[in-house]
């Protein structure tokens, strides 16, 4: 994991993206363990209030679980539910942009599809 | 439970090094206390480990007066930036003595962590270079366990690995024993992301008392051509700022909301030692 401490984005959410994106590519499969507070506070030499404030959000949004005495787990379907977020969050987070530089730079609507469609086809 | 700081004003004949401080240290919380040469951070460091016993105002720990109380004063640990030990004394007696004093101060671990940083515990401490001095207080300070353990520079002399070690074993033992760690250090950037809150003390008042990420978000920087970034500052409350040329970044504190930037200026963040020296520079 990488932080920017420059970012405008606080810590505590550059740690909650990062543990979803663990997730997601199932470095943390489903029902397995992920790194404990300390231990990631430690390697990312990262306040761990500010670890745990990362982590509350992954749990309020049902991404993993606590199981008592034990740790945080990640959650039955937790993929499921970060794909659904990320494709509620597509338009705003990829499209909105796309639109407003592909306007920025007088492409047209057309020609921006084109240049989709041959992303497509993995030609640069 | 917490350190309690009440009006506490201090004089040293006409120079006056603390002035009404009023602060609260939280029980297990990671602090910073920042603060620049002379603002007044060792004096407060000495009257609540009861080093300077006369001064005004109040100090409480766990709601009990700290002034020559030893059953209060045995939750608080002091790593001072002046050696406190006789030159002549070994580290490893260093770690005995300590234990007396501590009751909880964990030796073997001590000498487990003495090898982590290849610090020889036979050597007595007057022989040490000043970057192994400082690891021995280190040691010394975060080994005896104590409810509120200060940290007067512990980073003093130490290079780029030891000064990493010295963060990861910061956070390892809090992880192990949550425990007020208050940091005083000059090297601000670097241990930013350890710190949950911070206390900044300025000529010897207390100027900012925090949480870091609420520190960071209350105030950006505005960069751009100097004349823009002027006109979009004018009715903002702007710190300081920075000019190469005819580019100028300009730090402004408050939580405006900006709707609209000018093509020709760019919003960036601030980040604490930014805006450390910018609240605490010059005629401030």
């Amino acid at each position: 994991m990488q932080f920017d401490f420059n970012s405008q984005t606080p810590i505590y959410l550059q740690i909650a993206r990062q543990l979803e994106d663990a997730v997601f590519t199932g470095i943390y499969p489903e029902e397995t363990q992920i790194p404990s507070t300390t231990e990631l506070s430690v390697s990312l030499q990262i306040n761990p209030a500010t670890v745990l404030k990362g982590m509350n959000i992954l749990v309020d949004e049902g991404v993993i679980y606590k199981k008592r005495g034990l740790g945080m787990f990640v959650t039955e379907g937790a993929v499921e539910i970060i794909k659904n977020k990320r494709q509620t969050g597509f338009f705003e987070n990829y499209i909105a942009p796309l639109i407003a530089e592909a306007n920025k730079l007088g492409l047209s609507e057309k020609e921006v599809i084109a240049l989709i469609e041959r992303g497509e086809k993995n030609e640069h | 439970m917490s350190i309690e700081i009440k009006n506490v004003t201090k004089t040293f004949g006409k120079v006056r090094a603390l002035e009404d401080v009023s602060l609260i240290f939280e029980s297990e919380k990671i602090y910073g206390l920042l603060g620049r040469n002379g603002a007044g951070k060792s004096t407060l460091l000495n009257i609540i480990s009861n080093r300077l016993v006369k001064f005004d105002g109040e100090v409480l720990i766990d709601g009990e007066d700290a002034v020559e109380n030893d059953k209060m004063q045995s939750k608080v640990f002091l790593m001072s930036e002046v050696d406190n030990y006789p030159s002549s004394m070994k580290v490893k007696d260093i770690f005995k003595w300590t234990k007396e004093f501590y009751p909880d101060f964990d030796i073997q671990k001590a000498n487990g962590l003495a090898e982590k940083f290849s610090l020889e515990t036979k050597k007595s401490i007057g022989a040490l270079s000043t970057g192994y001095r400082t690891i021995a207080k280190f040691i010394v300070a975060i080994m005896s366990n104590a409810p509120y353990t200060f940290l007067d520079e512990p980073i003093l002399g130490l290079d780029a690995n030891h000064r990493d070690l010295v963060y990861k074993t910061i956070l390892e033992q809090y992880g192990e024993n949550p425990r007020t760690i208050v940091i005083s250090t000059h090297i601000i950037e670097e241990v930013a992301s350890l710190l949950e809150d911070v206390v900044i003390l300025n000529e010897g008042r207390v100027i900012k008392t925090d949480s870091v990420e609420n520190l960071i978000s209350s105030g950006y920087g505005v960069s751009g051509k100097a004349q823009d970034v002027d006109e979009f500052t004018k009715d903002k409350n702007v710190i300081g700022s920075d000019s190469v040329g005819a580019l100028k970044t300009a730090y402004v504190l408050g939580k405006d909301n900006i709707t609209s930037v000018p093509e020709s200026i760019e919003i960036i963040p601030i980040n604490l030692q930014k805006l450390f020296i910018e609240l605490t520079g010059e005629g401030k």
